[in-house]
């Protein structure tokens, strides 16, 4: 019997701008912070020197990563190599898509300033890296609920 | 829709912010941040107590520090104060820090787990939320402990909120991911299979990845999700495009909660309820008609969505195996993808292919598109891409097609990019010889490897040529003629060198009719090449040389001149010159009998896997990374495999017949013992091994004791290794916490199923010791893969057994059952302290008293070396001190066992004599025994 590997699937979520300053990353398995900053350095160098005409996929050590460029923005996700990577590219689509109803045309400044906000919104979508939910709307009102609490 | 402003809330935030990005240079960046901290620091010591807002505004400054890669040492306590406040945003700001910086400080983690208690039983949603996310953010075993008892009953509880459910749902998953033992679902299984049903499709979105992890691990008791799965998904499939409302996506609804519910299929074999079965036949066939209907978008999110559901519906397809429609249909399907404008697309669909490609089903129908995947190998932009075309060629090539396929990947050699070549190398060199049908067409193919790409092959690849040549004698006088005409070639690779030398001093004599290939002309023909070669090749030439003596014995006279001159007989290479002097002795005295016997024709190779495809696996593996650690631990743990001194390997040859070889007369490492694992998945192949029946009989409780001791003073290297399995390590350790990093490496070329690792602490070692196992080994080992597993570790007293390891997996049909004595010993915890002469005897009268003192007289085992015995000491962990003691013959060391309850300070003595040697050791605790454990090492 062949199974689809037992594991977390999502081992982490990293946003970073084309000079490779790190605008969120978290963690799904225990790295310590010099391996993080290994990571975020490896994965930085792959996916900058791909252009348009490339997949936007690529194998990286024994994962593989699905990013997405938006505007000096790269939004990557690091899964194992037998996840769907359409399924991924589209849920990196999708959290952008929030963020950028939330902050009202999401910019690189909104998530640099508001870091804090962010990672709330990565947890109502990704959790213990799974997805957790994937209806913008519901999203976003919960967003708008918390938003309102003192 | 909510707009957020810039820092909205905290000011000071907002300004410490702009600040730091205002700063022209690294410096003026770390002195504001200094500046801050101070301020940060006299405002949580000062004697005003902060309100709650104050304190939220520093704790997240702190954080953003910390997130700029600068070290915090402060402020965990007031982060864990706002996990008490009642307001929502001071409360988050405590457990985004508990979460990013996780803090194994023992006195914070109860207070957070109070605190988390607090939440979750606040009957407040959010706050629930928020806990249920520390928790499944961290995940440690404490947490573990103290909560996974209760997210089941939240989870499965009518009153809870549906967003509670999700968090609640996943935040389980990790803590079953952590520390499986402690999540019991027992009672919960039926009703947590039952979230399938739920009306929110949220709650199902995150209840079946839980779902998924468990059936993994138990199919049996969740099989009941397979029916319900399939009712899910046949909802959704059949539901119009806008039916789903929140949870449609660009016109397709629900996509991941699709490609969720079909790879949960996927745990499980086709469903044995015929009407289950046909409803699920019915989805794949919607999802395959849904592919050719026209888009109702032209947005790629629209056909990404779609597309991920067909790609998981053609992985399920795939899975089954069983439906030829469905799999001549997905094929058919992918091909279309072949050509798409999509480079995803393509490049999923080539993928996609190669897994087709094996089933019987549809290898036919995959082989209809090879001409479109060479052209793809051709003119694709994005390397990846083109290396998938290469996967697939390989995949669909078979006995039709092999020459085809070779020919194009030969070519596409040539310029292919360095980064694949290697891989490329050995896919042509395994196709040539598995689809072999003549094998002077293997022979060309090599050697046209060897030109194209020279650099690339690798010694598996020309031992096999070999190998080859020297079991089949249909092609030995060809290939002679081959590489002679091939060595013709006024550039030519070292490996053809090699190959040339080989070939022409075994099998010259077939070729040697000809004038234009007599001895001498082959002779000269090699020599000409001999000064531009590296020592290993010039020492296979000088047994090409000696061989040629035996088959043509008039070029004797000729070769012993070349053997005779300076640069062979003094040359300052060792190998080199024992060659020289060696094979001239031999030609000189040896009787024309004897040397014939000595240098008869090499007898033919036994038959087993090709080493190549080892390699080939090997490269694939999934354990890639870690390689080259294990590796170095190997090296550490002093075992070389034989037949790594490349320049034995020809001493073989001249020694091919004697009665005894040595085991350097291991020829290419083929006659090494065989192992008896291997076996050879590739029925077609002809040199391929037959040792597949059984695997070795079932070794069990095999307790690895010397490997187990070699330990006691090193943390690296190879812990276990049999003929199917190597196990070697890494740790680290520091103060009471240690982290050991296990590397499993599968060495045969099956899979190994139900691979399950559990450790487990004999007696009250559990008492002593606490383990927490960070991620479990998937349960499928491929054939040479290595997967790693990492062990925290942390030490509450002082313990003398050691925890066993204990590995199950099944290979070939046989279940392997293995127990180890995992190295951790008190001494790792170790750490160690100078001192001075006065000091240490100071401390050594006070601490001797009976029950503090422990001395034992042994003998030495191992010569007592004092360079050996000093790194020994080193290796302890403790501190070796000099000029301590009046006495220079003896050995003082000083250090301290770091517990979590307690610290050991140890003082030791080891006083040698020539005859046996006295040992006394004092510390602070009673624990004798366990230190004369260790010392039994010395």
């Amino acid at each position: 019997q062949r199974f689809k590997g037992l594991g977390i699937t999502i081992r982490f979520i990293l946003i970073q701008n084309r000079a490779g300053k790190t605008r969120l990353a978290k963690w799904y398995m225990q790295f310590d912070d010099d391996e993080k900053q290994k990571l975020i350095e490896e994965v930085h160098a792959v996916v900058t020197v791909r252009d348009a005409k490339h997949t936007n996929f690529v194998e990286f050590r024994n994962f593989k990563i699905i990013y997405r460029r938006y505007a000096g923005l790269y939004f990557c996700i690091c899964v194992d190599v037998t996840d769907n990577n359409l399924a991924y590219l589209e849920g990196i689509h999708n959290f952008v898509e929030v963020l950028n109803e939330y902050f009202h045309n999401v910019c690189e400044l909104d998530l640099v300033f508001n870091f804090y906000k962010v990672y709330t919104v990565v947890d109502e979508m990704f959790l213990a890296g799974e997805i957790r939910e994937t209806s913008q709307t519901k999203v976003l009102k919960q967003l708008l609920m918390l938003q309102s609490l003192e | 829709m909510p707009a957020v402003s810039k820092g909205d809330g905290m000011r000071g935030l907002a300004v410490f912010i702009s600040d730091i990005r205002n700063c022209k240079s690294k410096e003026a960046e770390i002195k504001r941040i200094n500046k801050e901290l101070a301020n940060i620091r006299s405002k949580f010591k000062g004697d005003k107590a902060l309100d709650g807002y104050s304190k939220k505004k520093y704790v997240c400054k702190l954080l953003f520090i910390f997130l700029l890669g600068h070290d915090i040492d402060f402020g965990h306590m007031e982060a864990v104060n706002l996990l008490s406040s009642n307001k929502y945003t001071e409360k988050q700001i405590g457990y985004l820090f508990i979460s990013v910086l996780v803090n194994s400080n023992s006195e914070l983690i109860r207070l957070i787990n109070n605190a988390i208690k607090n939440d979750l039983s606040s009957r407040n949603p959010t706050f629930m939320c928020l806990a249920l996310h520390c928790i499944a953010n961290v995940g440690s075993r404490e947490m573990a402990e103290a909560f996974a008892s209760e997210i089941p009953r939240i989870l499965v509880a009518g009153d809870t909120m549906d967003s509670v459910k999700q968090s609640a749902a996943l935040c389980l998953l990790r803590l079953y991911k952590t520390s499986p033992d402690l999540v019991l679902m027992g009672e919960w299984t039926s009703r947590v299979v039952h979230l399938l049903n739920d009306q929110h499709m949220g709650v199902v979105t995150a209840a079946i990845s839980l779902i998924t992890c468990l059936s993994q691990k138990n199919p049996d008791e969740f099989k009941t999700c397979v029916s319900l799965a399939v009712s899910r998904l046949s909802r959704i499939v059949s539901s119009a495009s806008t039916d789903l409302q929140d949870y449609t996506y660009y016109f397709v609804p629900a996509p991941w909660l699709s490609c969720k519910l079909l790879r949960l299929l996927q745990c499980y074999p086709p469903p044995e309820d015929g009407a289950v079965k046909g409803r699920l036949v019915e989805c794949l066939e919607t999802i395959l008609n849904k592919a050719q209907e026209p888009p109702k978008s032209k947005k790629v999110q629209h056909s990404n969505a779609k597309n991920a559901i067909l790609f998981e519906a053609i992985s399920l397809i795939i899975h089954y195996d069983s439906e030829p429609n469905l799999l001549v249909r997905a094929c058919n399907q992918l091909g279309q993808f072949l050509q798409h404008r999509e480079t995803n697309l393509r490049y999923l669909a080539l993928e996609s292919m190669c897994t087709l490609a094996s089933s019987e089903f549809s290898h036919e129908a995959v082989k209809t598109h090879i001409e479109t995947v060479i052209n793809a190998l051709k003119t694709e932009r994005d390397v990846s891409v083109r290396q998938r075309a290469a996967d697939l060629l390989y995949a669909m090539c078979d006995r039709s097609n092999a020459k085809q396929i070779v020919a194009e990947m030969l070519s596409y050699l040539e310029t292919a990019d360095y980064s694949i070549r290697e891989e490329m190398v050995l896919k042509v060199a395994i196709l040539a010889e598995k689809y072999a049908v003549d094998y002077s067409w293997y022979v060309d193919t090599i050697l046209n490897l060897i030109r194209i790409a020279g650099d690339y092959v690798s010694e598996e690849v020309w031992y096999r040529v070999i190998q080859i040549v020297i079991n089949r004698d249909d092609v030995q006088g060809y290939a002679a003629k081959t590489v002679f005409e091939a060595l013709q070639a006024p550039a030519c690779h070292e490996n053809m060198v090699k190959v040339g030398g080989y070939i022409l001093g075994e099998f010259g004599n077939l070729i040697a009719g000809d004038p234009r290939s007599s001895p001498l002309v082959q002779f000269n023909l090699l020599h000409s090449k001999f000064h531009l070669c590296s020592v290993p090749t010039r020492a296979l030439l000088l047994s090409a040389y000696i061989k040629f003596i035996n088959l043509f014995p008039e070029t004797k006279s000729t070769i012993q001149e070349v053997l005779r001159s300076d640069s062979q007989i003094r040359n300052s290479d060792v190998e080199l010159q024992q060659r020289a002097v060696e094979y001239l002795k031999l030609s000189s005295i040896a009787s024309t009998d004897v040397l014939a016997t000595v240098l008869e024709e090499m007898p033919p190779f036994p038959e087993r896997e090709s080493s190549i495809l080892a390699k080939l696996k090997k490269k694939k593996g999934p354990g890639a990374v870690s390689v080259s650690e294990l590796e170095e631990g190997k090296r550490e743990g002093g075992e070389l495999n034989g037949g790594s001194d490349r320049g034995a390997d020809t001493a073989a040859m001249a020694a091919s017949n004697a009665s005894t070889p040595s085991p350097q007369a291991d020829l290419l490492g083929l006659r090494s013992t065989a192992p008896v694992g291997s076996a050879a998945p590739s029925a077609g192949s002809l040199l391929v091994d037959v040792f597949s029946e059984a695997g070795p009989a079932t070794p069990s409780a095999a307790v690895n004791d010397d490997g187990f001791l070699r330990f006691v003073c090193k943390n690296n290297g190879v812990l276990f290794e049999n003929q199917l399995l190597q196990i070697g390590i890494k740790s680290e350790y520091r103060q009471n916490l240690g982290r050991m990093y296990l590397f499993y490496g599968n060495k045969t070329s099956v899979q190994f199923a139900s691979f399950t690792t559990t450790v487990s602490c004999p007696g009250d070692l559990q008492s002593h010791i606490l383990y927490m196992q960070e991620h479990f080994v998937e349960p499928l080992v491929e054939g040479g893969a290595q997967v790693q597993q990492v062990l925290n570790i942390e030490c509450l007293t002082d313990f003398c057994d050691a925890p066993l390891l204990n590995i199950k997996f099944r290979y070939g049909g046989a279940l392997q059952n293995l127990t180890l004595k995992l190295p951790v010993t008190i001494n790792k915890f170790f750490q160690p302290t100078e001192m001075a002469s006065h000091d240490f005897f100071q401390r050594w009268k006070q601490l001797s008293q009976p029950q503090q003192e422990a001395q034992k007289i042994f003998k030495a085992n191992h010569s007592m070396d004092t360079e050996v015995l000093k790194a020994k000491l080193l290796g302890l962990g403790t501190a070796l001190l000099d000029n301590v003691d009046p006495n220079p013959e003896n050995y003082v060391c000083a250090g301290v066992i770091q517990t979590k309850n307690q610290q050991v300070g140890c003082l030791l003595r080891l006083e040698p004599n020539a005859q046996a040697q006295v040992l006394s050791h004092t510390h602070t605790h009673t624990h004798t025994h366990t230190h004369t454990n260790l010392y039994s090492c010395l």
